[in-house]
């Protein structure tokens, strides 16, 4: 019987995510279409360059990708491919160190002081991105941080910390004390405890906020498009810049084999972390 | 192995409570130390304080005769073994086992860390189960596990705190054996927390009886139960526990709610000019006179208001008149002990051969000797023997060396016949 309404539930649930999945995936196919559509089928109304309803191009081409990777619009892309990924890689790495610690000592210390940092971070991350860009902007010319990659990256910390702060205390908080406290008594110091008990139990809450610093860095285009002029523009500002090959033709090829080239990273981050990102790790540790 | 010793310990939080207040406990090299007491006794604290998880804030620590009040946990050379078990979900039994010898680098090589957890394994016959993980467990392998962890290294003293509250009964009994057997056998020194006073009985040579963070009375398990020293201990240990009635003093006499029986010349003395006493009297003290008579002994008649069968011993419950100037100590005492207040009734533990039905009157006995006469208010036994405990501390004292040494000539015979050696 309860089988029976399980399955029912199970059949209800896939009834419901299929369109949503359709809903969601049906953009990102759309563009991987137009990223392999030649200049003639993307402009092509008739339907004899495409199949589908002008969907598909009947002959698909990887000129797209050929022109930013290797051709004209290469100056312009792979620097920028480069920026992105130091840029969001650094960001993601000071990120999770720095909210590693900070979650830990809220978690696990009582001081003075800690609602406040708590609640700081928590109004830090009301304020709408494009109101800091200005000020921003300004300051950043004046103390030299414009158009660098700590000029990104700063702003991205703050962006991101305080996420990655609230997410990483909780899971810190389910981590029983006396995973801790035995590892002392086995002959730990609090450091060793630290990094051989607690932060492999806290691994799935540091893989997300790993991840969703390194989104939040890479899709970023806000900062991107505001902080820098040429020498640390990510993908997503560079995307802004991409021409035609004459002024009447759309870079849209171009820009949505761009698009999907970004797109890989993250789907390769979401299938390597997937499993990682499975919380229970910590059940068999105590008792219920 | 060494033997610990507590002097004065205090233990204050910062609201000036001092949930440990005072404690003084000298734990002999090799010796079962048992701290029990109701829940927030303060018997947790001790034991964290003693493994260096929580701060002392007055008073002497010393393992083998060097105080350790400032040493980090890590740097005291004790293992410990959680209520919970607190055992690492992301590593293999092995390497929980392992781990405290990985810690101390360089100190032991490979062969010797693998040859030290096969041996723990084995005697805790986790053998099969090595390469699990311990979410994956039942709740005794857990226990076991937690327990190879603490064997694993030569550490001076073991921990408990509360290790088999988490099991079901069936098992509880067994890893209680279980780690009897493992004590006597490492013949290292132990501490070892609990709330249940079979555990309590059963394993600890010594018994240290907590309330609200005073020690009451440290004694073996025994004179714990025949010469108690207060009515506090009196009550504690026992199951079902000591009956307490009030008793008026009449000259050389003393009147129960059932009975009055007379007070030797001595008792007489000491509890003169007090009104009233409250008396104790063990359960299986009390007898059916039609199956067990009493020589010498005071009877008296009562009804029986519930029976109770459990195959080999039967309980009967007796209401009694209460006298409302014990009621109020009585309720304090009942509190103190986890309960919600004094049931007016007395236990009667009977033989399971006794044909009582619930509505009888029947005809009890005892003896005034077993009886234990305390003050309502301070709580002091009148009646402790502190001669006959004197005796029986000596007695359970040669018992434990007898059981040492028997452990350790198994275990010289064991390892000549190539057994572990842990």
């Amino acid at each position: 019987m309860e089988t029976n309404v399980s399955n029912k539930a199970k059949w209800g649930m896939l009834g419901f995510a299929i369109p949503v999945m359709i809903w969601t995936l049906l953009p990102l196919v759309w563009i991987f279409a137009l990223s392999l559509k030649s200049d003639a089928a993307l402009t092509d109304t008739t339907g004899k360059e495409n199949r589908f309803g002008n969907f598909f191009p009947t002959k698909p081409s990887w000129d797209n990708y050929e022109l930013i990777l290797k051709g004209g619009a290469s100056d312009l892309f792979m620097p920028a491919l480069r920026n992105s990924i130091i840029v969001s890689l650094i960001a993601t790495v000071i990120s999770v160190v720095l909210a590693t610690f900070c979650a830990y000592a809220i978690a696990r210390l009582d001081f003075p002081g800690k609602r406040l940092i708590l609640t700081m971070a928590l109004a830090v991350s009301f304020f709408p991105v494009i109101a800091m860009v200005t000020p921003l902007f300004n300051m950043w010319r004046q103390i030299g941080l414009f158009d660098t990659i700590p000029g990104l990256v700063i702003p991205y910390l703050a962006l991101t910390l305080p996420l990655s702060i609230w997410t990483l205390s909780a899971f810190f908080q389910q981590i029983p004390w006396e995973m801790e406290q035995a590892a002392q008594v086995d002959g730990a110091s609090s450091w060793e405890a630290f990094r051989k008990v607690i932060v492999p139990l806290a691994g799935p809450g540091v893989f997300t906020t790993a991840i969703i610093t390194f989104f939040t860095a890479w899709n970023d285009f806000v900062f991107a498009i505001s902080l820098t002029s040429g020498n640390a523009r990510t993908v997503p500002a560079a995307l802004s810049f991409f021409t035609g090959a004459s002024q009447f033709t759309q870079p849209t090829g171009a820009i949505a084999a761009a698009a999907v080239i970004v797109t890989i990273p993250v789907i390769i981050l979401v299938l390597i972390f997937q499993r990682r990102i499975v919380s229970g790790l910590t059940s068999g540790a105590v008792k219920g | 192995m060494s033997s610990i010793q507590l002097k004065n310990i205090v233990k204050k939080y910062g609201d000036g409570f001092p949930a440990v207040n005072d404690v003084s406990l000298d734990i002999a090299d090799g010796e079962f130390m048992i701290l029990v007491g109701p829940s927030g006794c303060g018997k947790s604290t001790l034991l964290r304080m003693v493994v260096g998880l929580e701060d002392i804030t007055s008073g002497d620590l010393e393992i083998g005769g060097k105080r350790v009040n400032e040493l980090a946990p890590r740097d005291r050379n004790l293992a410990m073994v959680f209520q919970n078990y607190a055992l690492y979900p992301h590593l293999t039994v092995f390497e929980n086992i392992a781990f405290p010898l990985r810690l101390s680098k360089g100190a032991h090589s490979d062969d010797e860390i693998q040859r030290k957890v096969r041996a723990a394994s084995k005697m805790l016959e986790l053998d099969d189960h090595l390469e699990r993980k311990p979410g994956n467990l039942s709740g005794g392998q857990r226990q076991r596990v937690a327990m190879g962890r603490a064997i694993v290294r030569d550490a001076d003293a073991f921990l408990f705190d509360e290790p088999l509250s988490n099991l079901d009964a069936k098992l509880r009994g067994q890893m209680r054996t279980e780690i009897a057997r493992m004590q006597r056998r490492l013949g290292i020194t132990t501490l070892y927390v609990t709330h249940d006073q079979t555990e309590a009985m059963t394993l600890g040579d010594r018994v240290a009886v907590l309330k609200k963070g005073v020690l009451q009375q440290c004694a073996s398990p025994r004179e714990l139960y025949e010469q108690p020293i207060n009515l506090f201990v009196a009550g504690f240990i026992g199951s079902p526990p000591m009956n307490f009635v009030p008793a008026r003093v009449e000259g050389d006499s003393l009147r129960l709610p059932f009975v009055t029986v007379p007070m030797t010349p001595q008792l007489a003395a000491d509890v003169r000019g007090k009104d009233v006493v409250i008396v104790g009297i063990r359960p299986e003290y009390l007898k059916d006179a039609s199956v067990n008579p009493v020589s010498g002994g005071a009877t008296f008649r009562a009804v029986v208001d519930q029976t109770e069968w459990l195959g080999n011993e039967q309980y009967a419950y007796i209401p009694f008149e209460q006298d409302a100037s014990v009621q109020g100590h009585l309720d304090n005492l009942e509190k103190e002990l986890d309960g919600e207040g004094a049931r007016n009734q007395i236990v009667v533990n009977l033989d399971s051969r006794s044909q009582i039905f619930e509505g009888d009157e029947v005809e009890f006995a005892f003896d005034p000797a077993h009886m234990h006469v305390f003050d309502p208010e301070s709580g002091h036994n009148y009646t402790r023997n502190d001669e006959k405990a004197a005796r029986i501390a000596e007695a359970s004292e040669k018992q434990r060396k007898a059981a040492l040494a028997r452990a350790k000539a198994r275990d010289a015979r064991g390892a000549i016949s190539g057994g572990v050696d842990v």
